[in-house]
C-alpha cells in the first residue's frame, strides 16, 4: 500500500510535480544570478567573470550533482506532467458542449500542460544553442582570449587566459610561413608545449562571447547571428510563458505539498506572484540589453 | 378491549425500558449471521437502524429511492436535536424532557414510549460525537446548547442550521462502514412497492429498480419501514419532492394499521408561496424565533398598502404594528409551540392583515435583535459612544454569525435582504405525527413488519416539539429497534434463507406489475402533478390548519372525485421497464389520493382540537384549541377494510399514570 | 421571460445522446431553475413527448441530488447555490441556456441529465467513517473537549452535500474536494485521528480506482461548490496523505 502510495497514487504524482517544480524554481534563481553577470559586469571583467563562472559550473562536483538532479527534475516534471495530462483527459471522455471555465479558474492554471510543453521545447532549443555547443559540439569552441595593446609599441596582441592567470599569446598557436607553432590546444582547452608535450596551462571556453553573438553582438572568433532579433524575441516570449507557468505553479506546489495555512497563504501567493514575474523578467531583460548594446 | 396490544411493559415508568431490555429474548451472534433484515429508507431512523443491525451481525438489505442513502430528507432538518444531558445545569432531566414532550404533544402520545425516548436521548449525543458529528461547541471545547421551540431549558444540540445534515451524514458514515464490510447490501434507486407476507409474517418486499424499471424480489426475516412522513399529500410542503407514503401505505393495505393520520404539523416559519409554479416550500429554522419578532400591521389600510407595494414594512411606526404572539401569549411570546404560532398567523392573515401579494404572509423582524446585539457588542468592544450606524453594523454581524446561512438562503429565494427588511414567513406543512401504528417494540400489526422514525406514530402525540424528530429517528434506529427486533427474530434462527420463488412473492410482484400496466394504459390528458396539485389544495384548504365537519365531508367527496378522475384521465409517458420518474410519481400520488381521504376521515372522527389538529367546533371562547380528554384520549388506528373509503377504526386507550392531563397554556 | 433551452437528451447509458433545443415561455423570475424545467416537462408530457429526466429531491439545497451543468458552469452562474436554489431572475429574457449532465468517466449518464454518482458512496465505504460501534455506550460526549476552532473547521468541511459539482467543474474531473472534505472533517476531530492514516490511504486509493482525474489546483471546484468547501481541505488531505504514505505499514 504505502509503496504505491508514495509512487503512483494521484496524490503522490502531485508531490512529485511539486517537489521537482520547486527544485527547478530554485535552479532558476541560481541560473538567473549567473546570467545577470552578463549585463551587470561589463567589459573584459564581465567576460572573464562569466567564463570563469561557466567553468566552475561545469567542473565543481557538487554543482555537477545538482545539474544531474536538475536534468532529472526536468525529465520527471515533464514525464509526470504528461502522464497527469493523459490521465486527466481520460477522466472526462465526453466534453461539455458548452463550457465556461473562465468563470471559475484562471487560464494559466488550466493550461499548465500546454505552457509546460512550450517551456520544454524552449529548453531543448536553449540547450542546443549553448549547452550543446559548449559541451558536445564537434566544432571546437573558441577559448577565452584578451586583446591587449602595448602602449609603447601601440601594437595589439591577443592572449589566451589560463586558470593560473597566465597568458599565452594566440600567435604561439599559429603556424606561420616563418615558423611552426610552438604550442597547441589539446582536449579543447589544454595548452601544450608542442616540443616537449607538456601541459602549460588550461584555457576557458568563451561562453560569454557565444551568448553575446547569439543575441546580436559581434565578437572575434564567432560568426555573427543574422537572426539575433528573432532569438531575442523568442527568448522573451519563452520567458512570458515561463512566467505564466510559474504564476500558477509556484503557489500550487505549496498547496500540493499540503503547505497551506490561513496565516501564510497570502504570503505564499504574493511571493509566488512576485517570483513568477521577477524571475522571468530578470531572464528576459538580459538578451534585450545585449541586443541593444550591439 | 381491542385487537391492539401495545405491549407496554409493566412497572414504574423509569424502569420499563431497562426491565424490558433485560427480559426480551436475544439472538446469539452465530445465528444473527443467518438472519436477513430489510430496511426501507435510509434517513435517520432507517440509516441508524441499518448500521446498528449490521453492527450486531444481521444481514441487512437497505433500500432508498434516492441515488444515495445520504440524500434522505432527514438531511434537511435545521434546528437541532434534544437530549436530556443537562450540560447547562439549568435543571433539565430525563423526566423534564419526557414531560415536555408529552405536554407538547398535547397528551396524545404513549407515556412509556416517550419516556424511553427521553432516556436514550443522552446516548444519541455520545454516539454522534464518537462518530465525528461536528456539533457546535463553546470556547472551552465543550458542547453548546440552545433553547428551542419553546422549551424552558437549553437542551438542544446543534450544528449551525444544518443539524439534520450532520446527524444523517453520521448515520450514513456508520452505514458506509457496514457497506464496506459487506454487512449491509445497499439498494439505492430502489423503491419499495409491495410487502410480501408468508404464513402471516412479513417476509420480503417487491421493489422497483428505478434505473431499469424492473420489479425485483427481496426476502428477509423481518421488514423495517423507515420511509418518513407523508406531508407531501399537501403537494406543497417542506418535504423533499420524492418524500412519499408509498411504503407505509402499501403495508397499510396489507394489514398494518395507520394511526392518527390527521395529526400534521404546520410549521410557522416557512418562506411564503410566491406563485402558481411553486413546487415546494422552504423552512426557515424555528431557531429564528429566538431572535425574530413576528408582527403584522395593526391597521387594515396599512396591510393593504403593503400588499399593493405602496408601503414598506420599515415605514410602519412601532405603534402601528401588532406583535400578535407577544400580545396573545405574553409568557411565551414568539416562542409558543409550532401549532399555536401557525394558527395565530393564519388567523391574522384570514382577517386581512397578510403582508405579501397573496395576503398569506407575516413579518419576522430582526431589527430589535440587531440593535440589542449591536449595543452588547459595542459595550464589549469598548465602543461606549458608538454611533447608531456602528451599532447596527455590529448587530448585523452578530446575527450573521448566528443565522448567516438561513439569511443567505432567504435572500437567494426571495431576493430581498433580511438584514434590512423583515423576513416574510407563513406556515407550511412540515411533519406528520401520525403514521403506521406500532407497539412498544415498534412492530406494526403485521408480525415481523416494523416501522420507525416519522413513518410510525408513536412518540409525538398530536404535535411534535422542535428538535424532537431527529431525536426520535436516531433513538428508534440506533437504540430501540435493534434490541426489540431480536425478541421476534429469536423464533427465526432455524428458518434459513427465505426463497423469493415462493408463490407469495410471485403474487405480490404480479399485483404491482398489473397496477403499473393499468396506470400506464390510462393515457389520459392530465399530468400526475395536475392531480397532485388539486389534491394538495383540497388538503390545505379543508384538512390543513383548521378543520370543520362541513369542510372535511366536502374534502372526502372531493378527494374521491379527484381519485376517480386520476384513474381515468392521468397521462403517464413511457413504459414500465425503463427509468420512468413519472411512473414513480404516479404511484406515489395514487397512494396520497387514498391517504388524503383517510386523513379527512380521521379528522372528522376526532371532534376535539388537540395539537396540530384544530377543529373549529372545539375551541375556547378566545379561540384556543379545546381538548376533549374524556372522549378522545385514544390513538385512532385505522385498519384497511378492502375499501379505502370505509376503514375500520380501532382505539388504543392512552393511559396517563405519571402526568396529569391539563390544558396546554402558553399564556 | 421567453427562453431557448438546449438540453442534453440521452435515452439510456448506451445511447449516444445529443443536444436538443426547446423553447419555453412565461417563465417568471421567482421560479427556481428546476421549477422552470417542471414547466417544460409538463408541456412535453401533454404533447406526448418524453419528459426530461433530472435528479432532484429536497429542493432546498441540502440533499445534493440536483446537478446540471448550466451555461458552462456547475449549478449555473450563481454562487453558493445548488441548481434547485438557482432562480430564473439570474437569466434574462430571450437568453439561450445550455443544460448538460455532469461529465466524468466516474459519473456515467443514466438518462438525459441523470448521472450515476455511486462512486462517491464507494469512496465513503472505503473509509469515510470512524470505526465505532453504534451501541451508544461510548464515553460521555463532553469527555474530550475539542477546540472550537477545530470543531468549526470540521463542521465547515462536513457541510459537503456530495452533489459532485467539484468533479463536474474540474477540468480533470477530480474528486479531491469531495474526498478531502471528509478526510478533513474526521482528521480534525480527536475521535477521527485514531484511524486517520488508514482512512486517507483507503479513500484516496478508492478514488483513484474509480477513474477520477488528478487535482491540478485550478481552484474551480472551490468557486463552484454550492457549500463553499475550501481548497484548504485538499491541502490538508495532501498533508495527511503524505504523513500516512511515509509511515503507514
Amino acid at each position: 500500500m504505502s509503496k504505491s502510495a508514495i509512487l503512483s497514487s494521484s496524490i503522490a504524482k502531485k508531490y512529485w510535480m511539486a517537489f521537482t517544480g520547486l527544485f527547478l524554481s530554485l535552479f532558476l534563481v541560481g541560473h538567473l544570478l549567473g546570467n545577470l553577470q552578463l549585463i551587470f559586469i561589463t567589459g573584459e571583467e564581465g567576460k572573464r567573470a562569466f567564463n570563469e563562472y561557466a567553468f566552475f559550473m561545469t567542473h565543481n562536483p557538487l554543482i555537477k550533482v545538482m545539474s544531474y538532479l536538475t536534468y532529472l527534475s526536468v525529465l520527471f516534471h515533464a514525464i509526470d506532467g504528461i502522464f497527469l495530462a493523459i490521465q486527466n483527459k481520460k477522466a472526462r471522455p465526453i466534453p461539455y458542449a458548452y463550457n465556461n471555465p473562465g468563470a471559475n479558474s484562471k487560464l494559466p492554471a488550466r493550461q499548465m500542460a500546454v505552457l509546460g510543453s512550450v517551456i520544454l521545447i524552449f529548453i531543448v532549443i536553449h540547450m542546443s544553442n549553448f549547452w550543446w555547443k559548449m559541451k558536445f559540439s564537434s566544432e571546437p569552441m573558441p577559448l577565452h582570449s584578451v586583446m591587449v595593446k602595448d602602449p609603447q609599441s601601440n601594437q595589439s596582441q591577443t592572449l589566451y587566459l589560463t586558470h593560473t592567470d597566465n597568458f599565452f599569446p594566440t600567435s604561439a598557436f599559429e603556424t606561420t610561413p616563418m615558423a611552426e607553432a610552438q604550442m597547441e590546444i589539446k582536449n579543447e582547452t589544454d595548452f601544450y608545449n608542442k616540443q616537449v608535450n607538456i601541459k602549460m596551462g588550461e584555457g576557458y571556453k568563451d561562453l560569454h562571447s557565444l551568448v553575446m553573438t547569439f543575441f546580436g553582438q559581434t565578437k572575434p572568433g564567432f560568426p555573427t547571428n543574422k537572426y539575433a532579433l528573432f532569438a531575442v524575441i523568442g527568448y522573451v516570449l519563452a520567458m512570458a510563458v515561463m512566467s505564466m507557468h510559474l504564476m500558477h505553479g509556484f503557489s500550487s506546489a505549496f498547496q500540493s505539498l499540503g503547505l497551506n495555512h490561513k496565516k501564510y497563504n497570502k504570503a505564499i501567493k504574493t511571493f509566488g506572484t512576485a517570483f513568477a514575474l521577477l524571475i522571468p523578467l530578470g531572464f528576459a531583460i538580459i538578451p534585450i540589453i545585449i541586443y541593444l548594446n550591439k | 378491549m381491542s385487537v391492539l396490544d401495545s405491549k407496554i411493559p409493566v412497572g414504574p415508568i423509569d424502569k420499563k425500558w431497562s426491565d424490558h431490555k433485560n427480559h426480551i429474548r436475544l439472538v446469539n451472534p452465530a445465528n444473527k449471521r443467518n438472519i436477513d433484515i430489510i430496511v426501507v429508507g435510509t434517513g435517520l431512523a432507517g440509516g441508524a437502524a441499518s448500521a446498528s443491525l449490521a453492527e450486531l451481525g444481521y444481514n441487512v438489505k437497505a433500500f432508498c429511492f434516492q441515488d444515495s442513502p445520504r440524500r434522505a430528507h432527514s438531511i434537511a432538518a435545521q434546528g437541532g436535536i434534544n437530549a436530556a444531558k443537562n450540560y447547562q445545569g439549568d435543571g433539565d432531566s430525563i423526566f423534564r424532557l419526557f414531560y415536555d414532550t408529552i405536554k407538547g404533544g398535547d397528551y396524545r402520545s404513549r407515556e412509556a414510549n416517550v419516556h424511553r425516548l427521553a432516556e436514550v436521548s443522552v446516548n444519541i449525543i455520545d454516539q454522534c460525537v464518537a462518530q465525528g458529528v461536528p456539533f457546535a461547541r463553546e470556547y472551552g471545547g465543550l458542547l453548546d446548547n440552545r433553547s428551542f421551540g419553546g422549551a424552558q431549558v437549553s437542551r438542544t444540540f446543534y450544528a449551525k442550521g444544518q443539524t439534520g445534515q450532520q446527524l444523517l451524514l453520521g448515520a450514513y458514515s456508520a452505514m458506509s462502514r457496514q457497506i464496506g464490510k459487506g454487512k449491509i447490501k445497499m439498494y439505492s434507486r430502489h423503491e419499495m412497492q409491495n410487502l410480501v407476507i408468508v404464513d402471516g409474517k412479513a417476509r420480503g418486499i417487491i421493489a422497483r429498480n428505478i434505473v431499469t424499471g424492473k420489479l425485483e424480489r427481496f426476502s428477509a426475516h423481518a421488514v423495517v419501514i423507515a420511509s418518513g412522513g407523508y406531508g407531501n399529500v399537501f403537494f406543497l410542503s417542506t418535504n423533499a419532492m420524492g418524500s412519499n407514503v408509498t411504503a407505509a401505505w402499501r403495508i397499510h393495505r396489507k394489514g398494518a394499521f395507520f394511526a392518527n393520520p390527521c395529526y400534521t404539523q404546520i410549521h410557522p416559519t416557512c418562506i411564503p408561496v410566491s406563485g402558481e409554479h411553486q413546487s415546494k416550500l422552504t423552512l426557515m429554522s424555528e431557531s429564528l424565533r429566538n431572535d425574530g419578532r413576528i408582527w403584522v400591521p395593526k391597521n387594515l389600510e396599512d396591510a393593504e398598502a403593503i400588499r399593493k407595494g405602496t408601503m414598506k414594512a420599515t415605514d410602519l411606526k412601532e405603534e402601528d404594528r401588532d406583535y400578535y404572539l407577544e400580545r396573545r401569549y405574553p409568557a411565551f411570546g414568539n416562542l409558543v409551540p409550532r401549532d399555536v404560532a401557525s394558527r395565530a398567523a393564519k388567523e391574522r392573515c384570514d382577517a386581512g392583515f397578510g403582508v405579501n401579494a397573496t395576503g398569506e404572509a407575516v413579518y419576522l423582524d430582526f431589527a430589535t435583535s440587531i440593535e440589542r446585539y449591536g449595543r452588547e457588542k459595542a459595550m464589549t468592544s469598548n465602543l461606549a459612544n458608538a454611533s447608531q450606524e456602528t451599532i447596527l453594523e455590529l448587530g448585523r454581524e452578530v446575527v450573521k454569525a448566528k443565522y448567516g446561512n438561513l439569511f443567505q438562503m432567504y435572500y437567494k429565494i426571495v431576493d430581498d435582504n433580511p438584514y434590512d427588511m423583515p423576513m416574510m414567513i407563513y406556515p407550511a406543512v412540515h411533519y406528520t405525527m401520525g403514521g403506521v401504528w406500532v407497539d412498544y417494540n415498534l412492530m406494526t400489526t403485521i408480525p415481523g413488519c416494523y416501522a420507525t422514525g416519522e413513518a410510525n406514530f408513536s412518540d409525538h402525540g398530536a404535535n411534535r416539539l422542535g428538535a424532537s424528530a431527529l431525536m426520535q429517528g436516531l433513538a428508534d434506529g440506533y437504540f430501540v429497534l435493534p434490541y426489540t427486533i431480536a425478541d421476534y427474530l429469536a423464533d427465526d434462527i432455524r428458518t434459513g434463507t427465505i426463497s423469493t420463488e415462493l408463490p407469495e412473492f410471485s403474487a405480490a410482484e404480479n399485483e404491482i406489475q398489473e397496477r403499473n400496466s393499468s396506470l400506464l394504459s390510462i393515457q389520459g390528458a392530465k399530468t400526475v402533478d395536475h392531480f397532485h396539485r388539486r389534491l394538495g389544495k383540497v388538503m390545505w384548504d379543508k384538512v390543513g390548519m383548521s378543520r370543520d365537519e362541513e369542510g372535511l365531508k366536502w374534502a372526502i367527496a372531493e378527494i374521491q372525485k379527484i381519485r376517480a378522475e386520476f384513474y381515468s384521465n392521468v397521462r403517464i409517458p413511457g413504459i414500465a421497464d425503463e427509468f420512468n420518474p413519472e411512473l414513480d410519481k404516479a404511484n406515489r400520488v395514487a397512494d396520497f389520493l387514498e391517504l388524503g381521504e383517510l386523513m379527512a376521515i380521521d379528522a372528522l372522527n376526532r371532534t376535539e382540537s388537540c395539537g396540530g389538529h384544530f377543529r373549529e367546533e372545539s375551541q375556547t371562547p378566545d379561540g384556543e384549541a379545546k381538548r376533549n380528554d374524556s372522549d378522545f384520549a385514544y390513538v385512532a388506528a385505522w385498519e384497511y377494510s378492502g375499501n379505502v373509503s370505509e376503514p375500520t377504526l380501532h382505539k388504543e386507550e392512552l393511559v396517563f399514570e405519571n402526568i396529569k392531563l391539563v390544558e396546554r397554556n402558553y399564556k | 421571460m421567453k427562453l431557448t433551452l438546449k438540453i442534453w437528451r440521452q435515452k439510456g447509458p448506451n445511447d449516444k445522446g445529443q443536444m436538443v433545443t426547446y423553447p419555453v415561455d412565461n417563465i417568471s423570475g421567482d421560479m427556481s431553475f428546476l421549477e422552470m424545467l417542471d414547466v417544460l416537462n409538463e408541456q412535453l408530457i401533454e404533447t406526448g413527448d418524453s419528459p426530461i429526466a433530472f435528479d432532484h429531491d429536497c429542493r432546498e439545497g441540502i440533499c445534493g441530488s440536483c446537478s446540471l451543468y448550466i451555461n458552462g458552469e456547475a449549478h449555473g452562474p450563481d454562487r453558493a447555490v445548488t441548481t434547485c436554489q438557482l432562480h430564473m431572475r439570474k437569466f434574462h429574457d430571450g437568453e439561450t441556456i445550455y443544460i448538460e449532465p455532469w461529465r466524468a468517466k466516474a459519473f456515467p449518464v443514466i438518462k438525459d441529465l441523470v448521472v450515476d454518482r455511486s462512486a462517491f458512496d464507494r469512496i465513503m465505504a472505503a473509509g469515510g467513517f470512524i470505526s465505532v460501534n453504534t451501541s451508544g455506550n461510548t464515553i460521555d460526549a463532553n469527555t474530550i473537549p475539542i477546540p472550537k476552532q477545530d470543531a468549526d473547521a470540521a463542521f465547515e468541511a462536513a457541510t459537503c452535500i456530495g452533489c459532485g459539482a467539484c468533479v463536474a467543474t474540474c477540468k480533470n474531473s477530480s474528486a479531491m474536494l469531495f474526498v478531502s472534505a471528509k478526510v478533513s472533517q474526521l482528521s480534525l476531530l480527536p475521535q477521527g485521528k485514531v484511524e486517520a492514516k488508514e482512512r486517507v490511504l483507503n479513500m484516496v486509493n478508492r478514488m483513484d480506482e474509480e477513474g477520477f482525474g488528478n487535482c491540478t489546483n485550478t481552484g474551480a471546484c472551490e468557486v463552484e461548490c454550492p457549500k463553499e468547501i475550501s481548497l484548504e481541505n485538499i491541502a490538508r488531505m495532501n498533508r495527511e496523505y503524505f504523513k500516512a504514505a511515509l509511515s503507514a505499514e
